[in-house]
């Protein structure tokens, strides 16, 4: 039987089993929400900005796992997706981004509402596909699904011309992806690189674990656990890896780099081999590159080739996937026995805690986010925005899952949080879940209250309110003289009326004895809640490695 | 260091821009890009000349077999492979200089192709040194005009002997 293009479309988003689409319309894409309206099946949530069916899609794959699926109309509608499609280009996130795109006897003339959105996107993407035909719907929709999902995962984006959508043919389902001829994924390592990194463990008396989000991608927990209990060594985990090693694990020792832990960094400094698994030694971990794990061989355990090596050098590269590999490690690796360097770490660990004045009286960022992971019992969903925000929800709340931490990691979006904790939500319907921000980044995409409040989700929204533009901000004291130029942003919204004028509640803390009962208050409330916390405007966020320097100069601020 | 390498990819709209955008958006230099259809039609093959350190050329080749539409990614070694260019050189003669143009050209084996009043059209293959050095004889008689290919290159067979006669057929 014929049916259109636009048929085609939903039939093949039922095949791959999408439960939700966020996405807006608009002209090109009417045929597509045509067919969506009658779809009950697929709930379609309609996001106030196309930025943020993005994230959404983005936060709703990290908490569950499963492809994101965001749809935008051509050319603006198209272009507003950029953001959120390179923040999950930079994650690893699995995602499908559709966009209507104008007519094919229209493409290339400047038509209304056209925009060259597989050039845009080529160099933020997986792969992207323009579908010329028909014909092309299903089995190219299926690739998609296929290359987004499998390997390093990746968005891709599916440009639909409208004349396509609108076209008539008889519907085939490719039962199997047909995979382009170059598409590799690989797996399992070979033996000799295994025994080669048994060796090196073997030998080794300063050991250091520094696992990352491929960790939580490949679903590597478990095995992780287990190969760090079997060898005896600290674990660090990236703002990415946050999750995939218990917080709570005696040889945790918390995040490095630039604002990590300071057991972390100066365990990078002082091992004698790094075991990184999953994890890609961003410059924001790494700091100055020269001073980076300067006595150390480094094992690099990837799935993606080009992650090895790329940003320091590397004594033995093992390309597969994480769970895979950590599961053929486990099988030759012998025990290692604890050493002094353990009992070295630990010491380190205990005396070297973040900390904050928790004496002062004042409100403090720390405490409201450790409030939360109180009263909340570690087991929320927290998303953040990018920021001060961000670096203390990774340092004060303890996650000792994963797909409970949702941050912008890469690409530093702000405005990511609040549509990330929307998709969050509506993923894990029954999870608690908070966004914690900044008043700055808050204001990014905070036109999707209509979107939580139409959706009746119970996202809540922590503002870190001081007035300022934090992490900047922080940078401007502390290298630019105090010079606060663009960052102090006192021109601000009621929040609190701002939620209700859009039918959400709000609540005001000014005090630190109110904090517990407002997020405890929060929760209750079944809806969308803005928790307005007016915290200390000067804070800042320690412990703290200077641009550009090594690891080990990192500054503590405060001691305990 | 300089580096030849050939690029098996889909032949596809939109994947050279694909491959160009990669080299533009990482900041890796290409010196030249050919491409074209290959014996098997669903697939073509682009020469790449790039120039960097080892460090470079590993990360050169592997955001290149990243590429979805990325068959296979060979970095072609000097002494095992055969490398072509195509060459046209319209170049200023006159009575006097024609014959000595018609010399050179026939010394490095090459064509005249368009014969003018004022110019002749120079078609010359070879490698790269083999090209240069015939732009530089015709300098001083003043080249109107010049369209180069860029390198192609394939992978010999792996013998030694046959990678011998090939150079011998080839004159080089």
């Amino acid at each position: 039987m014929k049916i259109s293009g636009s048929e085609i479309f939903v039939e093949c988003l039922r095949k791959e089993n999408v439960e939700i689409l966020f996405g807006y319309p608009g002209g090109v894409v009417i045929p597509l929400f045509d067919k969506l309206y009658d779809a009950h099946d697929i709930h379609f949530v309609l996001t106030r900005h196309e930025q943020a069916a993005a994230h959404a899609a983005d936060g709703y794959a990290r908490a569950t796992g499963k492809t994101g699926v965001c749809l935008a109309t051509s050319g603006p509608g198209a272009t507003n997706l950029v953001t959120g499609i390179a923040n999950a280009y930079m994650d690893s996130i699995p995602m499908v981004a559709f966009t209507g795109q104008v007519p094919m006897s229209l493409i290339g003339t400047d038509a209304f509402q056209e925009a060259d959105i597989t050039g845009i996107t080529r160099p933020i993407t997986k792969h992207n596909f323009l579908i010329s035909d028909t014909s092309k719907i299903a089995s190219t929709i299926s690739q998609a699904f296929y290359i987004a999902s499998t390997g390093r995962p990746g968005p891709v984006v599916v440009d639909l011309p409208k004349d396509v959508s609108t076209g008539v043919i008889d519907f085939e389902w490719p039962e199997v992806p047909p995979v382009p001829k170059g598409y590799k994924i690989p797996k399992y390592a070979d033996t000799a690189c295994i025994g080669e990194a048994a060796e090196a463990i073997r030998v080794s008396k300063k050991p250091l674990i520094y696992a990352g989000g491929g960790i939580i991608i490949s679903g590597a927990e478990k095995e992780l656990l287990v190969f760090a209990e079997r060898i005896n060594a600290p674990v660090t985990t990236t703002l990415m890896g946050l999750g995939g090693f218990p917080a709570s694990h005696p040889y945790w020792v918390g995040m490095p780099g630039m604002h990590g832990t300071y057991t972390a960094n100066m365990a990078f400094t002082e091992c004698d081999l790094v075991i990184a698994v999953g994890a890609r030694f961003d410059d924001r971990v790494t700091g100055k590159i020269e001073g980076f794990a300067p006595n150390a061989k480094i094992i690099h355990i990837d799935m993606d080739p080009a992650a090895i090596a790329k940003n320091v050098e590397v004594d033995i590269a093992v390309v597969g996937d994480a769970r895979a590999i950590l599961g053929q490690l486990l099988e030759v690796v012998e025990p290692r026995g604890r050493n002094g360097w353990n009992d070295y770490i630990e010491k380190m660990k205990k005396t070297h805690q973040p900390t904050y004045d928790r004496d002062s009286g004042i409100l403090k960022p720390q405490y409201v986010v450790e409030q939360i992971y109180e009263v909340t019992k570690g087991e929320a969903i927290i998303t953040t925005e990018v920021g001060q925000n961000q670096m203390f929800a990774s340092l004060y709340y303890k996650f000792d899952k994963p797909r409970r931490f949702i941050s912008s990691g890469g690409l530093g979006t702000m405005g990511y949080g609040f549509p990330a904790a929307i998709g969050a939500q509506l993923g894990k319907p029954d999870a608690v879940v908070f966004d914690i921000a900044g008043d700055g980044s808050i204001q990014m995409n905070i036109q999707e209250l209509a979107t939580a409040v139409e959706q009746k989700l119970p996202v809540n929204i922590a503002i870190l309110n001081n007035q300022y533009l934090g992490m900047v901000r922080q940078w401007q004291e502390l290298f630019y003289n105090k010079r606060y130029s663009g960052t102090c942003i006192e021109c601000q919204p009621d929040f609190v009326k701002l939620a209700e004028a859009y039918g959400a509640h709000g609540i005001r803390v000014d005090k630190p004895e109110d904090v517990r009962a407002a997020i405890e208050k929060a929760i209750s409330i079944d809806g969308p809640v803005i928790l307005d916390f007016h915290v200390d405007r000067e804070e800042n966020v320690w412990p703290m490695v200077a641009p550009g320097a090594p690891i080990s100069d990192t500054m503590e601020g405060l001691l305990s | 260091m300089r580096h030849i390498i050939s690029v098996i990819v889909e032949n596809k709209f939109g994947v050279l821009a694909r491959i160009s955008g990669l080299f533009s958006s990482r900041g890796y230099n290409i010196d030249s890009l050919t491409v074209g259809e290959s014996n098997d039609p669903s697939v073509s093959r682009m020469t790449i000349v790039t120039r960097g350190d080892d460090s470079i050329l590993d990360q050169v080749m592997k955001q290149l077999n990243k590429l979805v539409d990325v068959i296979e990614v060979t970095d072609l070694p000097r002494e095992n492979s055969v490398r072509r260019e195509l060459c046209l050189i319209k170049v200023k003669c006159t009575a006097g200089t024609r014959t000595e143009i018609l010399e050179v050209a026939n010394v490095f084996r090459a064509k005249t192709i368009d014969v003018g009043h004022r110019s002749l059209m120079i078609q010359i293959t070879g490698t790269e040194g083999k090209i240069n050095a015939f732009i530089k004889l015709m300098e001083p008689f003043q080249i109107i005009e010049m369209a180069r290919t860029g390198v192609v290159a394939m992978m010999r067979e792996m013998n030694e002997t046959a990678g011998q006669e090939n150079n011998e057929q080839n004159g080089q």
